[in-house]
């Protein structure tokens, strides 16, 4: 029997609930005598509340309360910020007094019997503002610096950097490419929809909440109340997607515990579709320069990169949108400068490779942009400014595996056989177009903890209150501990999403294999030690037989100085097809093949998974995802998935490659991973647009490609 | 958004506070909405009805404006059909109807008394998967598996349709079904596994 788990392609522990409906989502833990909420939102996006009259709501059949900022209880909302809450600002505090600083903020909450009643009686709710005046518009804004930044980690990212002296080089630079990129909100879009069900015992509060971060919900949570933390339980043992939507705490988990101490009884609040545009954040509009100077010979000389993003005016949200110019490629002569524009808006929040996707779309499309220029190849372009160690940040790479990921995604791709001039392939009447871009997203290691318990039976329960939103966290972590117990699959059991299991950081930024998983593998290590000790046995399941009673380890793990040390970066590449149909407009993506270098694969059938979903997202982002902010009102009038397109099971290319390089990283964390999650995403969405300039020798600098920007 | 409405009375209301704002035209009101023009009083009667799911017969008192989706998930507590939008947009719901798919937020329980109603916990013969249940776990085809239940039964209406030919035709029908985490090179080769199983016409 192998217990060589790690590397093999398991199928999903939790699939059999998965594909059966049993899987329960947050929506889905009903409970006796509960009630339902529904929210209604502000229409104006600056203002006060001048009136608001729920008389007519109140009498409406079924309905239990009416909560607005006139009688719902003021709430402490005492300090906190989670590592996924933006460092600067404040947090909405949602029905505490009448100011309204964007369109759709909760202004009042009815709970009724049913679900019908409670949206039936929300329409009855009259409400006229004093509007005052408010900036919607982001090419009337100027940006401002922001106050301070830091990453999820914690660590201060500087707003803007400077090395050498860029200007200068730029001015004197032999080839030189200046440009202007814009990449519109997008919304995450899960399918499923943020819920909670509240339910108040005493003091004590139990959420069944969409969440990565069931800790960080009940902190919140307790803050808000002003109660201990150890008095909220919240419970997610399974997430119908989030891609970042559900990182923070947004203010329906606050209204959701609010009417349920209201009504006396339990409360489940559903947000409609609709309403995930203007309650659980977005990736923000983003306005981007970029100017970079080389030599004739194709080095790198200078490189500016300077963009701007949407904020709301309530609080900083930042993202890591000018990180990989920073250290993607050797260069000198570097200036980078971030700024915020501040809107009457909600506050946008990570979305599937914060930062990265958004900014590598800016830095990429320029990087192919200077290789027309020099009518170059871009692989030979990027292979030629490969750096040898992280210039920003003065350190060796941990591991960087670009060069490995060019060659495995090109000859698999055939990029050998591109024809270099734009509009020089052709199939029939379609514009054939080859585009290429590089990856890159950095390895993120949090504090986790985990618990071990093995049983006299022969079989173990394994607990860390991490989440799982899609990548298969129930069945990597079953499989490191199976692993590092040396017991078969079947008799491990892995347990997530409950704040009575030990603390797990954020499930996002690619995190959480890292960091998880090495609790997971250090607990279950001392387990399986202790029980071979106590038991005198050198066979596991004679030593916990004769043990007679269960045997638990408890780790927490820690990173070390590794960060101090080394720059730590997951790299790949991503090669393109596109044909445009030169009449129409339209393009379609034919082949994608994406290399990765990213550490240890756990599971190669999930990271497939995940990787092409990534890159699936990419497509949305290059093709077709825009949530339109109508400037004159800050509302968004293509609120729903009609009019918001996502990529469906027509727009998936037929030919779609997930490579992942040979990669050993003995330093970023003991299990040498570095997580694929968000890489998956990077680099998709300025290789579609760099294919679709060689196909039609249009330039797309402002996403989405939709047809009108190529007739 | 509930609130979107508001009455003419209030526009004029507010016109007056906001003066200029308005006449700059910046202001912009979403269209009354039927339900506001409604008052408490005109309240729907609530409905005696019988709806036949996965074989069983069960009797609901609803109010007629109840979902075939909301009347399974939140009164019967059958939960394995989702809920992504409640528009008819994503696919989440999709149940089968006498055998034919269909979206299940957008068809009113009411309407539903003597119909066969196949939802994902009724596709299983006790414990053996439908064949299209056990190939998407074998090609790991869904990741948050929220869309997973709609798809699975799409899937099974894909193929019963003859519409599982090639992986371009399963592409085109099976389109109405939306999948976030992008699963879908994987659900397709599950449909066509599944289609040259020789149980797969079984099932709803
Ligand atoms: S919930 Fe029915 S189509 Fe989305
Ligand atoms: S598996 Fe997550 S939406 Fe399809």
């Amino acid at each position: 029997m192998t217990t060589a788990f790690i590397g093999q392609p398991v199928s999903r522990v939790d699939g059999r609930q998965k594909v059966t409906g049993a899987a329960r989502y947050a929506a889905e833990f009903d409970l006796p005598r509960q009630a339902h909420g529904a929210i209604v939102r502000s229409t104006v996006a600056n203002g006060r509340i001048a009136s608001i009259d729920s008389a007519a709501a109140e009498r409406g059949p079924g309905v239990v309360a009416v909560l607005t900022h006139r009688n719902a209880p003021r709430l402490p909302y005492s300090p906190h910020k989670g590592a996924v809450d933006p460092q600067v600002g404040e947090r909405l505090h949602v029905l505490q007094d009448d100011r309204v600083s964007h369109q759709g903020q909760p202004i009042a909450l009815v709970i009724a019997d049913t679900v019908e009643q409670a949206r039936h009686a929300a329409a009855l709710v009259r409400v006229t503002y004093t509007p005052e005046s408010w900036t919607t518009d982001i090419t009337r804004v100027a940006p401002v610096q922001p106050t301070q930044q830091k990453t999820d980690q914690g660590e201060v990212r500087p707003p803007a950097t400077r090395r050498g002296d860029p200007e200068g080089a730029l001015a004197s630079a032999e080839v030189k490419v200046e440009q202007t990129y814009i990449h519109p909100r997008e919304n995450h879009n899960p399918i499923e929809m943020h819920a909670t069900i509240a339910a108040w015992d005493g003091d004590r509060l139990t959420l069944w909440d969409k969440t990565q971060w069931v800790h960080n919900t009940a902190e919140e949570i307790a803050a808000v109340f002003g109660i201990p933390a150890q008095n909220v339980r919240v419970i997610s043992p399974f997430v119908g997607g989030a891609f970042g939507s559900s990182l923070r705490t947004w203010p329906h988990v606050t209204l959701a515990a609010l009417g349920a101490r209201a009504a006396g009884r339990p409360v489940k609040v559903m947000l409609s579709r609709r309403e995930m545009y203007y309650g659980v954040g977005y990736r923000p509009h983003t306005v981007q320069q970029v100017a970079l100077g080389a030599s004739r010979d194709g080095r790198l000389a200078a490189i500016m990169h300077d963009g701007y993003q949407e904020t709301s005016t309530y609080e900083e949200f930042s993202e890591a949108l000018l990180n990989a110019s920073r250290f993607l490629y050797s260069c000198p002569n570097v200036d980078t400068r971030h700024r915020l524009a501040r809107m009457n808006v909600h506050t946008p929040t990570y979305m599937r490779a914060p930062g990265e996707a958004s900014g590598v779309f800016a830095l990429e499309s320029a990087m192919d942009e200077l290789a027309v220029a020099l009518n170059m190849d871009p692989v030979e372009l990027r292979l030629l400014n490969e750096p040898e160690r992280d210039e920003f940040k003065k350190l060796p790479f941990s591991s960087r595996s670009t060069r490995a990921c060019y060659r495995a995604a090109a000859e698999r791709f055939g990029w050998s056989r591109r024809s270099a001039q734009p509009r020089s392939m052709r199939d029939g009447r379609l514009l054939i177009g080859w585009g290429m871009a590089t990856a890159t997203y950095p390895m993120n290691f949090a504090p986790a903890s985990a618990m071990a318990r093995l049983l006299p039976d022969g079989t173990a329960e394994v607990t860390s209150a991490a989440s799982d939103m899609g990548p298969g966290t129930w069945t990597s972590m079953t499989q490191v501990a199976a692993e590092a117990l040396g017991l078969p699959i079947e008799r491990v059991k892995f347990v997530l999403g409950d704040t009575r299991l030990p603390n797990a950081p954020v499930h996002g930024g690619s995190l959480t294999m890292a960091s998880v998983g090495s609790a997971v593998q250090a607990a279950c290590r001392k387990a399986r030690e202790d029980a071979l000790a106590r038991g005198g046995a050198n066979d596991l399941l004679e030593a916990v037989r004769r043990i007679g009673q269960p045997v638990e380890a408890s780790v927490d793990t820690n990173p070390g100085d590794e960060s101090q040390r080394f720059s730590m970066h997951a790299f790949g590449a991503v090669f393109v097809e596109v044909a445009v149909d030169p009449d129409l407009g339209e393009t379609r993506v034919r082949s994608m093949v994406g290399a990765y270098g990213a550490g240890r694969i756990v599971n190669p059938k999930l990271t497939r998974s995940q990787c092409i979903g990534g890159m699936i997202g990419g497509i949305g982002m290059a093709l077709m995802e825009h949530a339109v902010l109508d400037a004159r009102n800050g509302r968004v009038p293509n609120a729903n998935l009609a009019e918001y397109p996502v990529p469906v099971h027509a727009d998936t290319p037929p030919v779609m490659e997930a490579i992942f390089v040979e990669e050993h990283d003995l330093h970023v964390n003991p299990l040498g991973v570095k997580g694929v999650g968000e890489i998956a995403m990077v680099g998709v969405a300025p290789a579609i647009t760099n294919a679709i300039f060689h196909a039609t020798g249009k330039r797309i600098r402002e996403l989405p490609a939709t047809p009108d920007k190529l007739l | 958004m509930s609130s979107d409405e508001i009455t003419r009375r209030e526009v004029l209301v507010l016109t007056a506070a906001t003066g200029g704002l308005l006449a700059g035209g910046q202001l912009m009101w979403g269209p009354v909405s039927p339900a506001a023009a409604q008052d408490a009083a005109s309240t729907p009667t609530p409905l005696e009805v019988m709806l036949r799911i996965n074989g069983k017969e069960h009797r609901l008192t609803l109010d007629p404006r109840t979902t075939l989706l909301d009347a399974v998930r939140e009164h019967l507590h059958l939960t394995g059909s989702k809920k992504g939008c409640g528009l008819g947009q994503c696919g989440a719901c999709t149940v089968l109807m006498d055998g034919k798919r269909v979206k299940s937020c957008l068809s009113l329980a009411a309407l539903m008394e003597g119909r066969e109603i196949t939802t994902i916990e009724g596709l299983a013969q006790g414990e053996v998967l439908h064949p299209l249940q056990a190939a998407f776990i074998e090609r790991d085809a869904f990741q948050c598996g929220y869309c997973t239940s709609g798809q699975i039964m799409a899937g099974v209406a894909c193929i019963n349709e003859g519409h599982a030919g090639s992986p371009e035709e399963i592409r085109e029908w099976m389109s109405g079904n939306l999948c976030r985490c992008g699963a879908y090179d994987h659900i397709v080769a599950a449909i066509q596994d599944a289609a040259a199983a020789p149980s797969a016409t079984q099932g709803g």
